[in-house]
């Protein structure tokens, strides 16, 4: 009976997440395109939940539906000016239609035909006491496969340096992203005073618990990058500049402590990255604050843009 | 095993429909918005694939993580340079579709 329930949930699910991707290509309006895309994060994150995923369901909340939404309103309330008679091609485009369709129907198949794996392997459970954190996930992302994380913040920092080399020449000393005016008393000026500390207090638990519970540096990061940017939109701080020393020791505070953790384990424990097992529960809570910092201002930065001055285009 | 096949067919019809909505689209934040959708609809694909098991893999759910922080700093750039082109060009959409009928 509850078997049969909760495939009658995960069928309505899907089936919402569908009728909202298909509003999303479909629909017209870029505008309408966008706000269909966060709805389409936030049920992608209940799917998650139902997949006993909640570390990943948390990242998606947070950077799916809340970071790329704010991103893509922010980019669409600039271009509103420039948005092109059409926004979608004339008619139906039935040859983008076929090719869509067999790449799904080619993804279908592939999932009937793929063996299914012992999972997971032996080898992590294992392993999983030794890693020194309880969390699986934070353990495969911190200890484990420690490789792909390092490299990942390095990526975070080489798109925002691809980002503010768009900055106009002008305006390299000025604050980054666009200026912004919330009006006295409004929504979010409001929302700029009351969101923050709480935001904060969910951050730094999320980084905490991550340890042993869903959450995490990425989670618990892009919460207090939302926070600053709630922060920024309201009017209550204002963005630094590029070259601001302070902030540049954020950006690469994590990266930084990741490496000599790294260095360190190579000369301690015979290879790089690699945590002796006494000491990896305090390494990577180490990595894992550092980490937070830099992931925080990265993509509050990513998601500001490059500076702009006043008034400019 | 019958509610994974749903996320995972659910995952390749959204693959399927975001490179629709990459190839139809003419403004390029749709375009975005739609390879957002490619990456979201692989992660949900490969999150079921990792949940086939006895208990659900924690390697595969630490690699969608990753890819879901990338896809956002890949966003963040893919959206940067469509304003760059807005600016130079004046319309968000590319040169050489701007009057194809």
């Amino acid at each position: 009976m509850t078997a049969a329930l909760g495939l009658a949930l995960d069928a309505a699910l899907c089936a919402l997440i569908l009728g909202v991707a298909l509003a999303v290509v479909a629909g017209r309006g870029v505008f309408r395109a966008v706000v269909f895309f966060i709805v389409y994060g936030l049920l992608a994150a209940v799917a998650w939940v139902r997949l006993d995923a909640v570390n990943v369901a948390l990242a998606e909340a947070a950077i799916g539906a809340g970071l790329t939404g704010v991103l893509l309103l922010a980019a669409h309330g600039r271009l509103r000016r420039a948005e092109a008679a059409q926004d979608l091609a004339h008619g139906m485009p039935w040859s983008a239609a076929l090719a869509g369709g067999a790449l799904a129907a080619a993804l279908g198949w592939a999932w009937f035909e793929m063996p299914i794996p012992v999972e997971p392997g032996p080898e992590l459970a294992e392993a999983l006491p030794r890693a020194g954190v309880g969390n699986p996930v934070t353990a495969v992302l911190l200890n484990f496969r420690a490789w792909d994380t390092l490299l990942e913040s390095i990526v975070l920092l080489a798109a925002l340096i691809g980002v503010w080399m768009l900055a106009r020449e002008g305006d390299w000393r000025e604050p980054l992203g666009r200026p912004q005016h919330a009006r006295p008393g409004g929504v979010m000026a409001g929302f700029g005073r009351v969101l923050p500390p709480v935001g904060l207090l969910v951050g730094v638990w999320l980084v905490w618990a991550g340890a042993d519970h869903p959450g995490g540096a990425f989670q618990g990061g892009t919460v207090l990058a939302a926070v600053g940017l709630v922060a920024v939109l309201a009017g209550v701080i204002r963005p630094p500049w590029i070259g601001a020393p302070l902030w540049q020791g954020a950006l690469v505070l994590g990266p930084a402590v990741f490496l000599l953790a790294g260095i360190a384990g190579a000369v301690l424990a015979g290879g790089f990255l690699t945590l002796p097992e006494g000491f990896a529960k305090p390494a990577i809570v180490t990595i894992e604050v550092a980490l937070t910092v830099s992931i925080a201002v990265t993509l509050a930065f990513l998601v500001l843009g490059p500076p702009e001055a006043e008034g400019a285009g | 095993m019958a509610a994974l096949s749903i996320y995972a067919l659910t995952g390749a019809a959204l693959v399927g429909l975001g490179f629709f909505g990459l190839l139809a689209a003419r403004h390029l934040l749709r375009r975005v918005v739609a390879f957002n959708l490619i990456g979201s609809g692989l992660f949900l694909y490969f999150g079921a694939a990792a949940t086939r098991g006895a208990a659900p893999d924690p390697v595969p759910q630490a690699l969608i993580i990753t890819g879901i922080v990338v896809a956002l700093a890949a966003s963040a750039l893919a959206v940067a340079l469509v304003v760059a082109q807005v600016r130079a060009a004046g319309r968000a959409t590319l040169p050489e579709e701007e009057d194809a009928p």
